[in-house]
């Protein structure tokens, strides 16, 4: 077939109506103190990995809790779960665990 | 000494007792029928969650006094300071530019109401208040033009009477909050942020969530401002007991779906994404602004500031004072407050009175 240079433009845009939620639901369930999050960025601006490469924790965790979780789980593999990002979070949340908890979600042998 | 003190709402009834409780004889003026017109259809109080009844009947008990006389439907739509003599004379800029001792005349207040009525005062607090902002005015919002869109007025009011179900139809699935409607906003005229919908929102999000446990409720803000005792304590409890999700951007604009819901538009900040969903009920935080009868007095003795609001001297020090000599304010009529705030600065008002 002809390729014409031209294909359907899908909308960058969030929608919380279509969005699949039930990955960013189970998350709050396994890490409570997510729910928390008041999307401040200490937690990227504490990382180291995030210093070296796009990696962007706070990013990361706003795109799970919205339901797009395409490409995440290799990004997450940038994290040394160090947990610098814990000790800096003013609003407590567990954000190792919530790290160890999105890669779990992700990885498709997880029961949710 | 006679003490006159415009509108009867929880800052003038507060200032009454405080005044009848050294013996001064008060007379308060409201225009409206009853007293506390703009908290008589709130449902609880932040930060506590009190029930608004409570305050309004506690207010209501010092009104029961004998030394206080209420007069309502009584719109004083003049205030102008009159020698004793009994010829007016016209206070205005002559009393800003002459030293307090030029003041030899004896004079007093001449307060006129609507009807052409007159009554003298030597001091006059004015308690006018606010008025929530007109929702109409944010056209892109569609309040008035779709259906499932309301103020955080009418919140209030279903909160109390439970009234969801009328007010839709059906369970909602999601509620919608939006900050900041009205105020922080050039469109509107009003660059000044009014101070208690931020908690507000907060309040009526947990309230809702206590009805409706399953409705799925969420918060558009721009600045969450969390000011007062137990208010970011409320935030919190908020996200962590309710789950109410809140998300950082300004709805752009809200319109009707064909089976009667609203859509929204608004971008997640924080995901630098535009985002879209459908709700229920979509909740405006109307600000706060100068009520008519603050404007009218305001522009009737010449102490008109920013906004329509009363001003004062000095915000610090002597912010009941105003320009003119005996003439007081106290409360919303001054700029946004809550009703803690308002009651103590009546409080404050009323020994200020005293003093002088
Ligand atoms: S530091 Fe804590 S509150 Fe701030 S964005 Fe990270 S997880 Fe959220
Ligand atoms: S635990 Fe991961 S996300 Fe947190 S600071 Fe360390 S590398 Fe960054
Ligand atoms: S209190 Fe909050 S909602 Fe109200 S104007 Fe200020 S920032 Fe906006």
């Amino acid at each position: 077939m002809n390729k014409f240079g031209f294909s359907i433009a899908h909308t960058r845009s969030t929608d919380l109506d279509t969005a699949n939620l039930g990955k960013a639901e189970e998350l709050l369930q396994r890490v409570p103190s997510y729910k928390l999050c008041i999307g401040c960025g200490g937690c990227t601006a504490a990382c180291t990995a995030g210093l070296f490469t796009d990696f962007n924790i706070r990013r990361i965790h706003t795109q799970f809790a919205r339901g797009q979780y395409k490409g995440l789980d290799r990004r997450l593999q940038s994290c040394m779960l160090c947990g610098k990002c814990l000790l800096v979070c003013p609003r407590g949340v567990n954000t190792r665990a919530l790290i160890v908890e999105m890669r779990r979600l992700l990885n498709n042998t997880d029961p949710a | 000494m006679k003490y006159a003190i415009i509108g009867a709402g929880p800052a003038g009834i507060e200032a009454a007792s405080v005044l009848a409780a050294h013996g001064k004889e008060v007379t308060l003026f409201e225009k409206a029928p009853s007293p506390l017109k703009n908290i008589a259809d709130k449902a609880f109080l932040f930060p506590n969650f009190a029930p608004a009844d409570e305050m309004v009947q506690t207010l209501d008990k010092k009104l029961q006094n004998e030394l206080i006389t209420v007069l309502y439907d009584t719109e004083i739509t003049d205030l102008s300071r009159v020698a004793l003599t009994g010829t007016v004379e016209s206070y205005g800029d002559y009393a800003a530019t002459m030293p307090q001792s030029s003041f030899a005349i004896p004079s007093e207040w001449k307060l006129t109401d609507a009807k052409g009525h007159t009554y003298f005062a030597n001091k006059v607090l004015v308690t006018t208040g606010y008025t929530p902002f007109d929702a109409h005015r944010k056209e892109e919002l569609g309040y008035g033009i779709y259906k499932g869109i309301h103020t955080s007025i009418e919140m209030e009011k279903m909160i109390r009477h439970k009234l969801f179900f009328l007010m839709i139809r059906r369970p909602p699935r999601r509620i919608v909050f939006l900050q900041c409607v009205g105020s922080r906003d050039e469109k509107s005229g009003n660059h000044y942020c009014s101070k208690v919908c931020c908690v507000t929102a907060v309040k009526q999000a947990i309230e809702v969530k206590k009805l409706l446990p399953n409705t799925d409720v969420f918060v558009f803000y721009m600045d969450l401002r969390m000011w007062g005792q137990g208010f970011e304590e409320m935030y919190r409890q908020s996200q962590e007991t309710y789950g109410v999700r809140f998300v950082r951007g300004r709805i752009s604009e809200a319109s009707g779906t064909f089976d009667g819901r609203v859509q929204i538009k608004a971008e997640d900040t924080l995901m630098g994404l535009p985002m879209k969903m459908t709700t229920d009920l979509l909740v405006l935080m109307v600000g706060m602004e100068a009520s008519e009868g603050t404007r009218q007095i305001g522009h009737s003795c010449n102490i008109c500031g920013d906004y329509g609001f009363i001003h004062t001297i000095d915000p610090h020090l002597q912010d009941n004072l105003t320009s003119h000599k005996d003439l007081y304010a106290a409360g919303t009529c001054k700029r946004p407050m809550s009703l803690t705030d308002s009651v103590n600065d009546a409080r404050a008002a009323a020994l200020a009175m005293l003093d002088s």
